[in-house]
């Protein structure tokens, strides 16, 4: 469910980045608010009339409502990475070809890069950062990749680790051809396809005993 | 090592449950306070000269934070590497930025913002024109009479030989001559084989031979004359090479993917022209390498230089179209390959031609490796090798995964697979006759004498053998080439090789009163294990289990020992032996502490089980007491005493670990008779639908000669994950450049293709032929490299196998190639052109 609750007014002499510190109370990211967009010139030109987009938006991410001061045209990956300090979705391609920026969007796995944030609004987001419980115990499939050593460099783990995740919402019991067909929008480098396969098997007999 | 309690088991490597969490934190993922952001300005053109530059509009932008050009970088300079030796700078190597730039894509100058968009906006605003200059993107068209050359000086590196000793010998050692680019062109005659798709062969700088090759094609029961091309391949890390820099205090602080922490430093110092000892890097998770991040890459000194005009952090994230340009290429080979074969199938006379695509900087070994590995691999009675490495205007290329031997390997297998069909000799039988057995031969003879080098060790043999019965060659040999409806089935068996392994480095590791083993790793983290892997040796040698071992890596301040760099496979046998070498010296000193405090001799005692106790019974104490000791006793136990021989690096980090425990630190001084060289052999079999062109890889077999396997699932993830880039050599990933304008058409993923998890094998199994190299302690060899010629060989041979030979003399072998191939009769694909 969307909420209107403030639109851009940011007083011209005041600090974007204490601004966003003084509204946005907690998070991990507030120092490293709106790095990329900082202090553009361009800024100057995002309109703040009646109508236009809201910048000062809350996201659901991880379980938790976050207060994010966001562009237009910024991306879910941006906003996570940069704003959130969610850094353990990466960004490979910046263009839907790679996978390793894929997180959930109402348990669907989305490309993160290719998401515009403000489409977002009023939906679950779960990254990479959100599957283990909060003492620690690994989600399932993180643990299928433990158990078996997946992954070789590691980047493309959590896009793909997000994707199995979704794709194992959709069926749970899945052949390996069936799970490779699943995550095949994910790329890894080192080419490590075999054992990465067989850690996500793992990870889908991990979640169907749990 | 008669017992081992870690070597060869499997565990969870200490960096696994960051990865899995996303709490791992690569170059992109540091922040720092006041951090600001570059952006690059590329060039266009493939080969131009700046005639005008005007900053004024950007610079007066607001926001904007420093402007770094070609102009503000330091000269290369002459460095002293680790032997004492000068190497002069050439000083027509690579630079990060450059008023000439000798590739499309190739930055001219970087922005620095307080963001990206700001300056982006900067590029935007400075006015830039350029003078075009001639340009070329084929190495042949550069041989050619009147071909434009990439270079302004020339096509092709001339390394001079080394000047001869000064008599009485004596002092550190020559340098190296200093190389010089020099022009190289042929005769329309010596083109004139082009026309039917055959190699021309002019005059080559590059040339060696042994034995007599005449004869050697005199005796020939078949001699085959064939022509291959292997194709241009990004590396394409998943991480591109972006970096963030700060300085405090006159010292750089570099967070940067790299395969080599501890080497890296050296890197940077020389790119950016500081001491050593003012560089500290920062690698703690590197997002793959192949070859392209060895020590970090030139591109880093840029942020670096841009934080000091700016006085503030710097983040460069390099984007993906970016890394296309900066991130490394394999030169493409094509290669001319005369064969001469008995009867039986043996190899009795090789005529190689080599001519590499070198990009346009400094010389890359490729080409001349194709002879050198192809000596190896298939010991011909007699060879001659010629070849030449040609500069061309398309981005820099760097060692990639077996460079070099994945296109020696390429070139050579499909002719040793034609002639096995053409003698009536089963595949595996002709390369089992041609495999390379025990201190094999390989290379030009050299040296004063005139001697070849030669192997540790070789179970080439034992591998087919093994692959054989593991495949069930002869079962699935009999079904080949058979067709049921449109779909026909092929197999192919194909063998590889490479480097594996150097010597020479140090070890360092310390036991504290806590009873816990702390090991510093100078090793990189990018994907291979080796940064913990090779420390299992100390820990077992000092009878620590492995849930008391902290590993300390990725960081050059927390006091590495001096390392490898973790390219050609070298780090798992460099650093087991270094590792072997500490953990002794950690082992011996127990040994005399017990003895001191307890009575007796030094060999009465034996390290086991957390303890130091006499052998047979009696007296003894735990490591956390013996640790203690040594503190007490000071001098060489706990780390105040050093050995002479080891690196200053390491004597640097030994001083500051100083008097925390029992030290343990050494420098690998093991015999070590021959070059370490590890082998596979790749089993694949395809099905081909002839109708569609379309083919699966139904099944995949590796076995591999690789000596003691120290991690079983690390190994196997890169005997399958390095067969899977070569695989992608075979079925699609390549350069496309447009001929004319000398300008990129495949930049990113969906275009040059790299594998997906959809073309990989539906099954895929690796083995070794578990028999210690007799050369190096611990037994192991690296493994890194042989896997990709034998994957992307074993495809392409299963491929000839059910289809003929008349289908394909270039790779990848796509689905429009096996198709007009199949309707015309023959092999209809421009056999020559490069990036096509």
């Amino acid at each position: 469910m969307e909420k209107k609750t403030m639109t851009e007014d940011t007083p011209k002499n005041v600090s974007r980045r204490n601004f966003i510190k003084g509204v946005v109370a907690s998070g991990a990211a507030v120092s490293s608010a709106g790095y990329l967009w900082r202090s553009s010139a361009l800024l100057g030109q995002q309109p703040s009339a009646p109508g236009s987009v809201e910048r000062l938006i809350t996201l659901n991410v991880n379980g938790q409502d976050r207060r994010v001061d966001v562009l237009k045209q910024e991306t879910l990956a941006m906003t996570l990475r940069y704003k959130l300090g969610l850094t353990g979705t990466k960004l490979g391609c910046d263009r839907s070809e790679c996978g390793a920026c894929t997180v959930l969007v109402d348990d669907v796995p989305h490309y993160s890069c290719s998401v515009l944030t403000h489409t977002v609004r009023g939906k679950k987001i779960v990254t990479v950062e959100g599957l283990a419980a909060a003492d620690g115990t690994l989600h399932p499939v993180q643990q299928g990749v433990i158990d078996e050593q997946g992954f070789q460099c590691a980047f493309c783990m959590s896009g793909f680790i997000m994707a199995t995740v979704g794709y194992l919402k959709t069926n749970p019991n899945p052949t390996r051809p069936e799970l490779a067909h699943g995550i095949s929008g994910n790329l890894c480098r080192c080419q490590d396809y075999d054992k990465i396969l067989t850690a996500m098997m793992r990870g889908a007999e991990n979640l169907r005993k749990a | 090592m008669a017992e081992h309690k870690l070597v060869g088991q499997n565990y969870v490597t200490p960096d696994l449950v960051a990865k899995v969490t996303g709490k791992a934190k690569y170059a992109e993922d540091f922040r720092a306070e006041g951090m600001i952001f570059a952006k690059l300005l590329l060039s266009p053109l493939p080969h131009a000269r700046v005639t005008r530059l005007d900053l004024s509009a950007a610079t007066a932008m607001p926001g904007v934070k420093a402007i770094l050009t070609a102009d503000d970088l330091p000269a290369p300079a002459d460095a002293v590497n680790d032997n004492g030796q000068l190497i002069l700078a050439n000083i027509d190597g690579e630079v990060a930025l450059t008023n000439e730039p000798v590739y499309q894509g190739q930055p001219i100058l970087a922005v620095a913002a307080v963001d990206e968009l700001t300056a982006a906006d900067a590029i935007e605003k400075i006015v830039i024109e350029f003078q075009p200059l001639p340009f070329v993107v084929d190495p042949l068209v550069s041989l050619r009479p009147g071909g434009a050359n990439a270079r302004t000086k020339g096509n092709y590196w001339n390394i001079p030989a080394p000047a001869p000793a000064p008599a009485g010998g004596g002092g550190r050692g020559q340098s190296p001559p200093r190389p010089e680019i020099r022009d190289l062109k042929w005769t329309e005659a010596e083109f004139a084989e082009v026309k039917d798709g055959r190699l021309p062969m002019g005059e080559a700088p590059e040339k060696w031979s042994y034995g007599d090759l005449d004869a050697g094609f005199k005796d020939a029961a078949l001699v085959l004359d064939e022509t291959f091309v292997t194709p241009d391949t990004s590396h394409q890390t998943l991480e591109t090479r972006t970096v963030m820099a700060y300085w405090q205090n006159g010292k750089v602080y570099v967070h940067t993917g790299t395969q080599s922490t501890a080497q890296t430093v050296l890197g940077v110092a020389r790119w950016v022209g500081i001491d050593p000892a003012n560089v500290v890097v920062i690698s703690e998770y590197t997002g793959g390498g192949f070859g392209s991040k060895i020590t970090g890459a030139i591109s880093l000194v840029i942020p670096v230089l841009l934080s000091k005009k700016a006085n503030a952090p710097v983040m460069m994230r390099v984007s993906r179209e970016e890394e296309h340009y900066i991130g490394r290429g394999r030169p493409g080979v094509r290669g001319r390959m005369r064969v001469g074969f008995s009867k039986e199938g043996r190899i009795t006379a090789l005529d190689m031609f080599s001519i590499g695509d070198n990009g346009p900087y400094e010389r890359q070994g490729d080409t001349a490796n194709t002879g050198i590995i192809a000596s190896l691999m298939y010991q011909p009675l007699a060879m001659r090798f010629r070849g030449v490495s040609v500069l061309t205007n398309t981005p820099p290329r760097g060692p990639q995964s077996q460079p070099g031997g994945l296109q020696a390997v390429a070139l050579m297998e499909p002719v040793i697979a034609k002639a096995a069909r053409k003698l009536g000799i089963d595949q595996v039988a002709i390369r089992r006759i041609n495999a390379p057995v025990g201190k094999a031969l390989f290379g030009p003879p050299a040296g004063p004498r005139a001697v070849r080098q030669y192997v540790t060790s070789a179970f080439v043999k034992e591998a087919l053998d093994k692959g054989a019965a593991l495949f069930k060659w002869d079962e699935r040999k009999a079904q080949s080439g058979k067709r049921v409806g449109s779909k026909v089935r092929g197999v192919g068996v194909a063998v590889s090789t490479y480097s594996a392994g150097s010597v020479g480095y140090d070890g360092l590791i310390v036991i504290k009163p806590d009873g816990r083993l702390y090991i510093q790793s100078g090793i990189g983290n990018h994907g291979t294990g080796s940064v913990s892997d090779c420390h299992r040796v100390s820990a077992e040698l000092v009878g620590v289990p492995w849930e008391k071992v902290e590993v300390a890596w990725g960081n050059t301040a927390k006091n590495l020992p001096w390392t490898c760099n973790s390219g050609g496979s070298q780090t798992i046998h460099a650093m087991t032996r270094a590792a072997h070498a500490a953990g002794m010296d950690a082992k011996k000193k127990l040994q005399e502490i017990a003895a001191k405090d307890l009575g007796g001799k030094p060999d009465d005692y034996e390290v086991a089980n957390e303890r130091v106790f006499r052998k047979g019974g009696g007296g003894g104490m735990t490591l956390a007491h013996a640790a203690q000791r040594a503190i007490d006793l000071g001098g060489a136990y706990d780390g105040h005493a050093l050995p002479k021989e080891i690196n200053k690096f390491t004597t640097a980090s030994a001083t500051a670990l100083a008097g925390q425990g029992l030290m343990g630190v050494g420098k690998d001084n093991y015999p070590h008779d021959g070059q370490s060289r590890s082998f596979v052999a790749g089993f694949a079999e395809v099905e081909i639908d002839v109708e569609t062109g379309k083919f699966h890889i139904l099944d995949y077999l590796a076995v591999a000669d690789v000596g003691t396997v120290i991690h079983p699932r690390n190994v196997g993830g890169q005997i399958l994950g390095r067969s899977m880039l070569g695989i992608g050599h075979a079925i699609g990933q390549k350069w496309v450049y447009d001929q004319h304008y000398g300008v990129a058409l495949a930049k990113r993923f969906h275009h040059n293709r790299p594998p997906t998890i959809l073309d990989a094998p539906a099954h895929m199994q690796w083995a070794s032929v578990d028999l210690p190299d007799p050369e190096t302690p611990v037994g192991a060899r690296g493994i890194g490299e042989p896997p990709v010629g034998a994957g992307c060989c074993a495809v392409l041979n299963a491929i000839s196998d059910a289809l003929g030979d008349e289908i394909y003399r270039r790779a990848p072998v796509t689905l429009d190639m096996i198709l007009t191939a199949l309707e015309a009769g023959r092999p209809t694909t421009d056999p020559l052109t490069a990036h096509i």
